[in-house]
């Protein structure tokens, strides 16, 4: 076995082809595959991301759903308050309008009672006149005792 | 294909280079048999190893240049699945093992893992075939004899090439040591470790062995691990001649060695490789 030219034609292939490796072949590949794990890692994160405001949606869904039922909560127990005061009033104005009629029949039977005792006292009067009348007959003078008949009228 | 040729004389032939060179009486040439060969000396240029050599680095480069033109970030097609795979895992190994920052590393060692890989692979091809098409070529249209015809098909059982690409490496590790850590600095590492300046004969002896054995032992472990398996090919190959009875055990035996082989031909591309990037990263390190 001879060391000869093909050594040195060995050696300057190989210089060649290692350029050749390192100018067109290698940075490429390397690029891409840095871009590769770059667009991965850009992706994890980006879903990581995404995680994160579903999250804070979910949590603020929670929020806004826990307000809205206390507001509804406090309407619910408005209208309830406010149902009774109006239950309430009305309670009111029926006892008072009820009074009103109370009294102003109250005040009705007074005056027909006070109505009909002039008129008894009218009437007895005249029956007691009448009365006085039919036993005196003629001795007296219904003029003469109009005094005495007013007075006793009036002690009805 | 032996036909009346001995065993010797078949090995002999499977061993010999196609050759181009310098014969003794001063013309060029290519050499008709194995002294011819020898008498070149380094006036030689082993054809069928520079042959395959440039071709299989050049199938190398298309298909990854062709992967690399077409790459997307996206997801990635069958070919560039399988040029990802195999260039991770190379810049797995440069991170693992290179520490400094040099963007020669990597490629060189995509280039040497992948282009020793393919050339380790020629062994996998029975070694008859190619020989005997280039024996027939060669008798066909050059009206050569068949047994003259030379052509060995796997660069890396040829000493030159796994040299020459040792060379390279060691020129590489020369250039960034005295780049990184000065002229003066790295002779300084050669003359003053490890026994300070008084012990500096004995420091340069041993550190310039350790440094001359970096590149020997890189080409030496590549052509040794091939070279040994390939004979191995040869002789198992060598019992087709035998009968039905050797033929059917070689055919068995080169089966199973061609699946051990397969181990051999990773991990010696791989090995090759992975020294190839301790040596630099050595090479960047200040001691």
């Amino acid at each position: 076995m001879n060391i000869g030219l093909t050594l040195l034609g060995q050696t300057i292939a190989f210089i060649v082809f290692v350029l050749f490796c390192m100018k067109f072949v290698w940075p490429p590949i390397m690029t891409a595959l840095n871009e590769r794990k770059k667009k991965i890692a850009d992706g994890l994160a980006e879903a990581e991301r995404g995680f994160k405001q579903q999250e804070l949606a979910e949590r603020n869904a929670e929020q806004k759903l826990s307000e809205a039922k206390q507001q509804a909560n406090d309407i619910l127990n408005q209208a309830h308050k406010r149902a009774n005061e109006i239950v309430e009033d009305a309670k009111m104005a029926a006892v008072e309008e009820g009074n009103r009629i109370k009294e102003a029949a109250h005040a009705e039977v007074e005056k027909e009672v006070h109505r009909a005792t002039e008129q008894l006292r009218v009437q007895v009067s005249a029956v007691a006149v009448a009365g006085a009348e039919r036993i005196l007959k003629k001795e007296i003078d219904a003029g003469a005792h109009q005094d005495i008949l007013d007075e006793l009228a009036a002690q009805i | 294909m032996a036909g009346a040729i001995t065993p010797s004389e078949y090995i002999q032939h499977h061993l010999t280079n196609w050759t181009f060179g310098k014969h003794p009486d001063g013309h060029w040439g290519f050499a008709h048999n194995a002294e011819e060969v020898a008498q070149m000396g380094f006036w030689s240029i082993h054809v069928d190893s520079l042959l395959w050599s440039f071709l299989l680095g050049a199938i190398f480069l298309f298909v990854f240049h062709r992967a690399a033109r077409n790459m997307t970030s996206g997801t990635p097609g069958r070919l560039q699945n399988f040029v990802e795979w195999v260039v991770e895992f190379v810049d797995q190994n440069v991170r693992g093992s290179f520490s400094a920052k040099n963007d020669l590393v990597a490629p060189l060692s995509l280039t040497v893992f992948f282009w020793v890989l393919l050339m380790n692979l020629m062994d996998l091809v029975p070694v008859d075939w190619l020989p005997w098409l280039a024996g027939q070529f060669g008798h066909a249209v050059l009206g050569m004899d068949p047994h003259h015809v030379y052509f060995k098909v796997v660069p890396t059982t040829d000493l030159n090439v796994t040299a020459g690409l040792a060379l390279a490496v060691f020129v590489l590790m020369l250039y960034y040591s005295v780049k990184v850590k000065g002229l003066g600095g790295f002779l300084a590492e050669l003359s003053f470790q490890p026994f300070g300046k008084w012990g500096l004969p004995a420091n340069l002896l041993l550190e310039g062995i350790s440094l001359i054995s970096k590149p020997v032992s890189l080409a030496l472990r590549l052509f040794g691990n091939l070279y040994a398996g390939e004979m191995i090919f040869i002789l198992i190959a060598l019992l087709y001649s035998g009968g039905i009875v050797w033929g059917t055990l070689g055919g068995v035996l080169q089966l199973g060695w061609a699946i051990f082989h397969i181990l051999i031909i990773l991990l010696q591309a791989f090995i090759f490789m992975v020294l190839t990037i301790v040596y630099l990263d050595m090479a960047h390190q200040h001691h």
